[in-house]
């Protein structure tokens, strides 16, 4: 026995010799996880069209992935799933009534041009599926801008296609009495897949805080920033309260709050700098929607603010453990003294 | 208000703190390594041939920081030469044959007035052989001499917040009374008037225990603490009793704060009242390697793989032997290995703790911010390290980084963080060594030029 033992190879790992069971793979599985109540609302209002978008979509984000990372010889990396989610993510922010091909062009963008382009997973600096949808809407406006009539209202709306409550926010015109707190919150709107439900949206963003996937830190400050700022503006034509729970309700604000702003590589990781991007993004949100050449603000706030997350980064380096304000008092005073003493 | 710190992780805790603590019987051959703590290796005080008894000095330094080495067993020396020792390395150590007589050498209990004298203490802490066993393993009686006059608030470390490790809850539950005595002689020997005796909550067995036995006449308070590792670190312990922090850099003690560990303080029990120097210690052996996991009490010298026969050997080929806490815990190197005075545990790991993998790439999650204790920003701190930036580490504050592995642990992408850091600190040491030799040179050659 002894003998034998002798020839056992011994491992000198890396401390700590045990480790949390929630991998990358699991947060990624998680947050598809979360999205499915939203789709299941775009799916009993749109029919089978919004579940084939996001299969075409994921499956295409994944071979892509694959694609390009064995065209560079690089590791397989589709098994930590973050390519399915990017695809589902995206296919969330397209009309629930696209054709098939949209997601797959949009994927290629998402995945080879802001991802892979830029290292993979944890490098790229815009968020792969609404770099995606900002392409597409560029490139393919007449089809991104149009939104079918969902299921509930077939029998009230004529047509096929009809505006969004948004669009009639934009315009600053009433909003058709189909449109209220109630359909609004439960997703009997047309609108993006994944922005019909508040509702459903809330049930996925409570799984994910519980799953300790995301915190609540940008998604509050970013909804937080709106509802505020909308309340202090107001709208003509609305009450101010009213006004506020109309653009919380409306647009991809909560989608985009809660899945979007969070992406782990677009956003800060400092504690008040996500604060701050999420008082940004929020802040921009408003911005477009009150003086923008679009209706929607989201997806171009996020955008923006992701392109500030880095410097965000650095301006909140804190301070270690046993730095206390008093020192923090003391080496600025001292910091002066020397300059005035430079002088 | 529940006693803690900012940011940590909660492991499972695997623990099974089985009562009563079984014995590993003594082998028949001991390896006592003469480097059983931080500072100056011993001298063997004996010869190949010498017989030598149960408790007796084997080894020291007169140098202040260094702590005597006493032999575990009673026989014959067979061997002074290197052996492999747990943290690496080939290390001076004292082979002795067992006689299976356990034929004691104790020294005198102290005296009712000695008991009462601070320096009567530390000369018996340092006589017999008492260091951080923790795990650190820094000479205790220079750590109480350093803080005497600092120290404000003497702190009892019961926190035991590694997974595994059951050796200090054990030492409360079956050693209450003598337990609290030795806090009492290190409260005693830091001249302080209080000790407060911080233990997590998930021990809630001792601390009724201990509370029951009017801990109030001894001078300690039982501070009930909240689950979560790092709760044993010196610098939270201080932060979750106190509200004090320690500064980056510095000691507990200079914040007039002193942490012994709950296993010291038994140890000083055993050395003042019953004259027993530090030979033997509670281990925790575990890990899915080994086929009956058990806490037993140990002597000091026992190689790991004569233990590992005694827990019925293994149900699945060992990866690593780890020593101490899996989070803390380094490897060893060597089944030859013995059991040291700092050993709290030794876990037989296969790769079913393991969850290393290949290429570990970070999703900037910032999850690495949010647990680590010392409010640093490891997910920076690693990018500056991979790219050798050491003025960015610096800023980043790396050398206040203490290697708790929280970053590490709760790493969904696997990241080596923790060792990452480990590494940053010894070549920030290694440049400063470099550094101070080349203003040396250059004020020789000034010298000389003069």
């Amino acid at each position: 026995m002894s003998e034998n033992k002798e020839r056992i190879v011994l491992d000198v790992a890396y401390q700590p010799q045990v480790r949390t069971n929630t991998d990358t793979k699991r947060i990624m599985l998680n947050v598809i996880l979360a999205l499915l109540p939203a789709l299941a609302v775009a799916v009993w209002q749109f029919g089978v069209q919004p579940l084939v978008l996001a299969v075409v979509s994921m499956a295409s984000a994944v071979f892509f992935e694959w694609g390009y990372r064995k065209l560079m010889k690089k590791s397989n990396s589709i098994g930590d799933l973050s390519a399915a989610l990017t695809g589902l993510l995206l296919a969330m922010v397209l009309p629930p009534t696209a054709p098939w091909w949209l997601p797959v062009i949009g994927s290629f963008f998402a995945i080879v041009v802001v991802k892979q382009l830029y290292g993979g997973i944890g490098k790229n600096f815009l968020n792969p599926a609404l770099a995606g949808r900002a392409f597409l809407l560029a490139s393919y406006a007449a089809i991104m801008g149009k939104y079918a009539v969902p299921g509930s209202l077939a029998g009230t709306v004529d047509g096929v296609t009809m505006a969004t409550p948004l669009s009639y926010m934009y315009g600053g015109t009433a909003l058709p009495e189909y449109f209220n707190f109630k359909s609004m919150f439960l997703g009997t709107i047309p609108g993006c897949i994944g922005e019909l439900s508040t509702l459903a949206l809330l049930i996925g963003g409570a799984y994910l805080l519980i799953t300790k996937v995301i915190s609540w830190r940008i998604p509050g400050a970013y909804i937080g920033t709106v509802a505020l700022l909308c309340l202090i503006f107001g709208k003509e034509g609305y009450g101010n309260v009213e006004w506020m729970v109309y653009n919380l309700l409306a647009g991809g604000l909560v989608m985009g709050a809660i899945f979007m702003a969070t992406d782990y590589a677009t956003s800060p990781v400092t504690l008040n700098g996500q604060l701050l991007y999420g008082v940004g993004c929020g802040a921009l949100t408003v911005l477009i929607r009150y003086f923008g050449g679009f209706p929607e603000g989201v997806t171009y706030a996020i955008l923006i603010m992701n392109l500030c997350s880095w410097a965000i980064d650095k301006g909140f380096h804190r301070h270690q453990f046993g730095v206390t304000k008093e020192d923090i008092a003391a080496e600025k005073a001292a910091k002066k003294a020397a300059k005035e003493a430079a002088k | 208000m529940s006693h803690t710190f900012k940011g940590g992780v909660h492991p499972n805790y695997m623990k099974a703190p089985e009562v009563p603590v079984t014995v590993i019987a003594p082998p028949s051959q001991v390896v006592i390594p003469m480097i059983q703590h931080i500072g100056a290796p011993c001298q063997p005080l004996v010869k190949v041939g010498d017989y030598v008894k149960m408790y007796q000095k084997i080894g020291e330094n007169p140098v202040p920081v260094s702590a005597p080495v006493h032999s575990s067993v009673s026989g014959k020396v067979v061997a002074i030469e290197p052996r492999p020792h747990p943290l690496g390395d080939m290390i001076m150590s004292v082979v002795i044959e067992n006689d299976f007589q356990d034929t004691p050498e104790l020294m005198p209990p102290l005296t009712e007035e000695q008991l009462k004298d601070p320096e009567a203490i530390l000369e018996r802490i340092r006589e017999a052989g008492v260091v951080g066993m923790g795990g650190a393993m820094f000479p205790t009686a220079v750590k109480i001499r350093g803080g005497i006059g600092k120290v404000d608030k003497l702190i009892i470390n019961g926190a035991e917040c590694e997974p595994y490790l059951n050796g200090d809850h054990l030492t409360m539950l079956n050693f209450p009374t003598q337990l609290l005595k030795g806090i009492e002689l290190v409260r005693i020997a830091n001249c302080v008037d209080k000790a407060y005796y911080g233990i997590e909550v998930n021990k809630q067995d001792a601390i009724n225990l201990l509370n029951s036995l009017g801990p109030a006449k001894y001078g300690i308070e039982i501070v009930p603490e909240e689950v979560k590792y790092p709760q044993g670190g010196e610098k939270m312990q201080v932060k979750a009793i106190t509200g004090r922090e320690v500064k980056p850099g510095g000691l507990p003690s200079g914040v007039g704060c002193n942490v012994v560990s709950t296993r010291t303080c038994y140890a000083i029990y055993q050395a003042c009242y019953e004259g027993k120097s530090v030979i033997e210690r509670i281990v925790t052996y575990g890990g899915s390697a080994l086929k009956a996991p058990v806490n037993a009490l140990t002597r000091v010298g026992t190689p790991f793989k004569y233990i590992a026969e005694q827990c019925g050997g293994f149900v699945k080929t060992p990866r690593k032997i780890v020593l101490g806490g899996p989070m803390m815990g380094i490897c060893a190197t060597s089944f030859d290995a013995p059991t040291v005075k700092g050993t709290a545990g030794v876990l037989f790991f296969t790769e079913e703790e393991d969850k290393n993998v290949e290429e570990p790439t970070c999703i900037r999650c910032g999850k690495c911010i949010t647990v680590c204790p010392m409010n640093l920003e490891p997910v920076f701190m690693y990018m500056y390290y991979s790219k050798d930036d050491f003025d960015n580490m610096e800023k980043y504050h790396v050398m206040d980084c203490f290697e708790c592995g929280s970053c590490s642990f709760n790493c969904p992408a696997r990241m080596p963080l923790t060792h990452a850091f480990k590494t940053a600190k010894v070549k920030f040491q290694v440049r400063a060594a470099k550094a101070k030799a080349k203003a040396e040179a250059e004020a020789a050659a000034k010298e000389a030029r003069k």
